[in-house]
């Protein structure tokens, strides 16, 4: 078992940026009858989701995430040490897009920056890394920027996919402090499921080509994608969520020896509202401390579960409190994090 | 595994109320039946038998019948 446990580290503040346009889901009936679009949309729980325009990436999104909340907490841009972008939606195959960031928000070349490429669970990643790397006494802040335009990333002739997905990028300011106590973190990879949400063209192992960019009809229900769309085998995903998810928090909840009803809030992943709905049930949580942003924004990838805190919990971050953060999906990789709150400064969502 | 079981549990999750379900009906015809039961179809195997069934071997089931065996052999196997 491989569990993270830090001290002393915690997250300063939070911003989020979406795009400006909103997609309304039960209008979104280009390719399917308007009848199948809100039956789907009734059980995914996906009302509207935001589309960035050609020109803006999950860089773009970050970025004025970022700029706004150095310009709340009026940050000093020298003492940021460390900058993490957390993405599967990068600027280019190279070079990373943190160190771009890291000349666009005008971060001294001493910063240590790197991308971090994994999905659903991509933001316990980030600031579990953050956390770690801060417990060097020579950093002082760090940066963890995660974004995504997974609008980009599937067909929109793909029922099992066309609904889900929205645009936001996030900011958090990760700094150092005894008031935030313990935090604990568990992380988990199964590559045997690779297979179950994939995008199989345009890496190096199928690069991109003339056919890799055909669309096909690949199934029954005559949904139609090409091999650099991403695709999803939701119920074999949700079949092995349904079961780990809970192991792992049950797990990571005896490892820190803390009570899942002295936590204030649990945040998961926003995969989609019937998959949430029916942990929060198996976990038997009370609704009102799970908080859910899916009906406004969708499924965003590893920016859900932050973009859920800014959205959904702008004041409750501010006082003292116990979150559980917990995220899963493409890799399959899943994680939980325990942490502790306190005087979290959350910024308005910013559009661009 | 009992069958009167596990045909509650079917018609709960499909929301049948009109009529009692037999093991020879082919599920998939069900006026009930979309795209999404599958969701409803694979929390109702965890919450109530505590197994689950992959895709592919769920896809193979054509009749309430195989289901229930199905079901069965993926309890015995646990």
């Amino acid at each position: 078992m491989s569990y993270l446990d830090y001290t002393g580290t915690g997250i300063l503040a939070l911003a989020a940026a979406v795009p400006r346009r909103i997609i309304d889901n039960a209008s979104y009936t280009e390719h399917f009858p308007a009848e199948d679009v809100a039956e789907i949309v009734e059980k995914i729980g996906v009302k509207q989701r935001r589309f960035a325009d050609d020109s803006t990436c999950a860089s773009d999104l970050c970025f004025a995430a970022a700029e706004k909340l150095i310009a709340d907490m009026q940050v000093d841009r020298s003492e940021i040490d460390l900058l993490l972008f957390v993405s599967q939606t990068p600027d280019y195959r190279m070079p990373a897009t943190s160190i771009i960031l890291q000349h666009r928000l005008g971060l001294s070349d001493t910063t240590i920056a790197f991308d971090i490429n994994i999905g659903c669970s991509g933001f316990l990643y980030g600031l579990s890394i953050a956390y770690a790397l801060l417990q060097q006494k020579g950093l002082r802040k760090a940066l963890v920027l995660d974004g995504e335009t997974r609008s980009k990333v599937y067909s929109p002739k793909d029922r099992k996919t066309a609904f889900l997905f929205g645009d936001a990028g996030v900011a958090a300011l990760i700094g150092k402090g005894e008031k935030f106590g313990e935090s604990f973190f568990s992380i988990h990879s199964d590559g045997s499921r690779a297979d179950l949400i994939k995008i199989n063209g345009g890496g190096y192992r199928n690069p991109s080509s003339p056919e890799t960019l055909k669309e096909k009809v690949v199934d029954e229900y005559g949904n139609i994608r090409s091999d650099e769309h991403g695709y999803m085998n939701g119920g074999d995903v949700f079949n092995f969520l349904i079961r780990e998810v809970p192991k792992d928090i049950k797990g990571l909840l005896e490892h820190a020896g803390v009570d899942l009803d002295s936590i204030g809030y649990y945040v998961f992943h926003q995969a989609n509202s019937y998959m949430n709905g029916y942990l929060a049930k198996k976990l038997k949580l009370d609704l009102a401390k799970v908080p859910m942003c899916i009906e406004k924004y969708g499924n965003t990838s590893s920016v859900s579960i932050p973009l859920t805190m800014v959205s959904e919990l702008q004041s409750e971050l501010a006082g003292r409190n116990r979150l559980m953060l917990c995220g899963f999906g493409v890799g399959l990789s899943w994680g939980t994090a325990l942490l502790n709150v306190d005087g979290c400064h959350v910024s308005n969502i910013v559009e661009v | 595994m009992d069958e009167k079981k596990f045909i509650a549990a079917l018609q709960s999750a499909l929301e049948i109320e009109d009529r009692e379900i037999q093991m020879e009906d082919h599920f998939r015809s069900f006026p009930e039946w979309d795209s999404l039961a599958q969701l409803t179809l694979i929390a109702m195997l965890d919450e109530e038998f505590g197994v689950s069934i992959e895709m592919k071997r769920f896809n193979e089931l054509v009749t309430v019948k195989d289901f229930c065996e199905a079901v069965r052999a993926a309890a015995a196997q646990k």
